[in-house]
């Protein structure tokens, strides 16, 4: 009962591929954005309507019932996800996009019958496993359900390299025989795979995992477009691999780091580790009304947001402080570090929620030579991305790690919560600099004491 | 399918998914990673196809929760990411001063 030929279906499956690409090509500006996110969207819909007429599929009101039960689970978590919450919700869909091309390549194993598609089995099943176990893992340590500190224990990298060993085998096997026993082992080890892969990493790296899993569950689409025949599915698969890998490489050399030291670093021990021991060496703290002063009677000020400002929700209170100071002269500039936040350009889009007009918004190679030139850089519950042990201290977990030249600025403002470490868990230097001063409290607090001092002034 | 032709499409989606990504901003790279994911959630076809031709009970719910999986990947992909870049859309009329529009 198909009411398309296959002619028509590869039309409008080509259409919807187009779609796609004119989706990720939208994301080159911000004004065009919006609209190829809704024209993918509606690339999505003409494929899911394409398929229920052009394939004979029984079965038709229980898939029904599926769709809008799946639509009824994710929407309203996506409308109503506060924007820190974003790398966990980006990384729980990630997860399940890939436990469903595991799931399918399950199902298609009995129906493929050439070593080419049972190969693409096998690889779909176990990178949607390793998708969907890492992503899980990784949801686990950004809500905090499982500790973001890298889980290490001795012989790791044996059993690592044990467990892969035996996922290829399982697979040759599966490949040989097509017996369902060695595909349910294969999908075992795949999500054992993705657990210790992702365990290990620390928290700072966290946004490296993320788009690399990304890239992996657009591996696994593509692989189950070549099992099923699918030519969307592989180009859409293809699509989303390519844009996972280049966020990857980016992200990774943000960091100053290999991909392959930031997922193995801690197999051989101590990458991120790091310290929670708290100094008790002199600093240097202030009130908000010293601060305020400086921050008025400055030219230039320089704002470095990090994920202590969005954890306390001082967007809005930073962006007024921003509109504030430029009213009365001031000149001020968001410097955005790539690896601010959680996840690729995180921190950008938490400004934006606060109004601040991206134009603002300056990248790292932009805004370095410029501190020279800045009489206060003001760092709001950032802490790792400022962190001179990058550059001076080679036996840093983040040393190379490219950083914002905060140190360079005439004074340094500290917004923190307290001088515990960072993400990472490294000591910052440049808290004990004659030339910094130390606000402590909740970054909003204190934003808003600031400004209510700035605007008494 | 040939496999010689699947191997010339996945090349070239290699070559345009290089070059498209690589043009987007690095403002953007948050919308992207949320965009490409709804992206992979088009394994919705593939779970459709599959609960279509499930004859057994139990091979049908495992397609079934492929399907619910797939589906919230996709509907929440592109919801989140719609609702990100609402917020990157200018919103003041043109030839206002962009440092302004911060109110």
């Amino acid at each position: 009962m198909s009411l398309l030929s296959p002619e028509w279906t590869g039309v409008l499956y080509l259409i919807a591929a187009v779609c796609f690409i004119l989706a990720l090509r939208g994301l080159s500006s911000p004004k065009t954005a919006r609209r190829g996110n809704l024209i993918g969207a509606a690339g999505a819909l003409l494929a899911v309507i394409t398929v229920f007429l052009s394939a004979r599929i029984e079965n038709i009101p229980a898939i029904l019932i599926a769709i809008a039960v799946g639509s009824a689970i994710a929407a309203p978590i996506s409308r109503r996800v506060e924007m820190t919450q974003m790398p966990q919700l980006v990384a729980l869909f990630n997860g399940v996009g890939g436990g469903a091309a595991a799931l399918v390549a399950v199902l298609e194993l009995s129906s493929s019958e050439s070593p080419w598609s049972k190969v693409a089995v096998v690889f779909t099943m176990f990178v949607g496993a390793v998708s969907f176990s890492g992503s899980a893992v990784t949801v686990g340590k950004l809500q905090g359900l499982i500790s973001s500190r890298p889980l290490i224990f001795p012989g790791l990298a044996f059993v690592m390299g044990g467990v892969v060993l035996a996922a290829l085998v399982a697979g040759g096997f599966v490949v040989a025989t097509g017996w369902a026993g060695w595909a349910v082992a294969l999908l075992l080890l795949g999500l054992l795979v993705g657990a210790l892969l992702v365990l290990p990493v620390g928290g700072a790296d966290v946004p490296i995992v993320i788009s690399l899993l990304n890239a992996f569950t657009g591996l696994a689409v593509a692989a189950s477009g070549i099992v099923l025949g699918n030519l969307l599915l592989v180009v859409a698969g293809t699509l989303v691999g390519a844009s996972g890998t280049i966020l990857t490489r980016a992200m990774a050399a943000a960091m100053g780091r290999g991909v392959s030291g930031i997922l193995f670093g801690a197999f051989k021990g101590g990458s991120t580790a790091g310290s929670t021991t708290q100094s008790d060496r002199p600093v240097r703290s202030s009130n908000p009304e010293d601060v305020a002063v400086l921050l008025n009677y400055a030219q230039r000020v320089v704002i470095v947001p990090g994920y202590g400002l969005a954890v306390a929700q001082g967007q809005h209170t930073i962006a007024e402080l921003a509109t504030t100071l430029e009213a009365r002269g001031v000149d001020v500039a968001f410097a955005i570090h790539p690896v601010a936040g959680r996840m690729p350009g995180h921190m950008n889009v938490l400004l934006a929620e606060a109004n601040v007009p991206y134009e603002a918004l300056k990248e790292m190679a932009e805004v370095n030579p410029e501190f020279k030139n800045t009489d206060i850089a003001l760092v709001v519950g950032a802490n790792d991305v400022v962190n001179p042990a990058a550059k001076t201290s080679p036996g840093s977990p983040i040393y190379g790690m490219p950083i914002l030249d905060v140190g360079e600025a005439r004074q340094v403002v500290f917004l923190k919560r307290s001088m515990r470490p960072g993400f990472a868990g490294i000591e910052n230097e440049l808290l004990y600099d004659p030339k910094t001063t130390l606000l402590f409290g909740d970054a909003k607090d204190s934003l808003t004491k600031v400004l209510g001092a700035v605007n008494a002034l | 399918m040939d496999p010689i032709t699947l191997l010339t499409v996945v090349v070239l989606a290699v070559f345009v998914g290089f070059e498209v990504v690589s043009k987007v901003s690095s403002t953007l790279h948050t919308p992207l990673m949320s965009g490409a994911n709804a992206i992979h959630g088009i394994i919705l076809i593939g779970a459709i196809i599959v609960a279509g031709q499930s004859l057994e009970p139990w091979l049908l719910a495992l397609a079934l929760l492929a399907v619910v999986m797939a589906t919230a990947n996709l509907v929440g992909g592109f919801v989140v990411t719609d609702r990100m870049l609402k917020m990157f859309a200018p919103r003041k009329p043109a030839g206002a001063n962009p440092k302004d529009a911060t109110k």
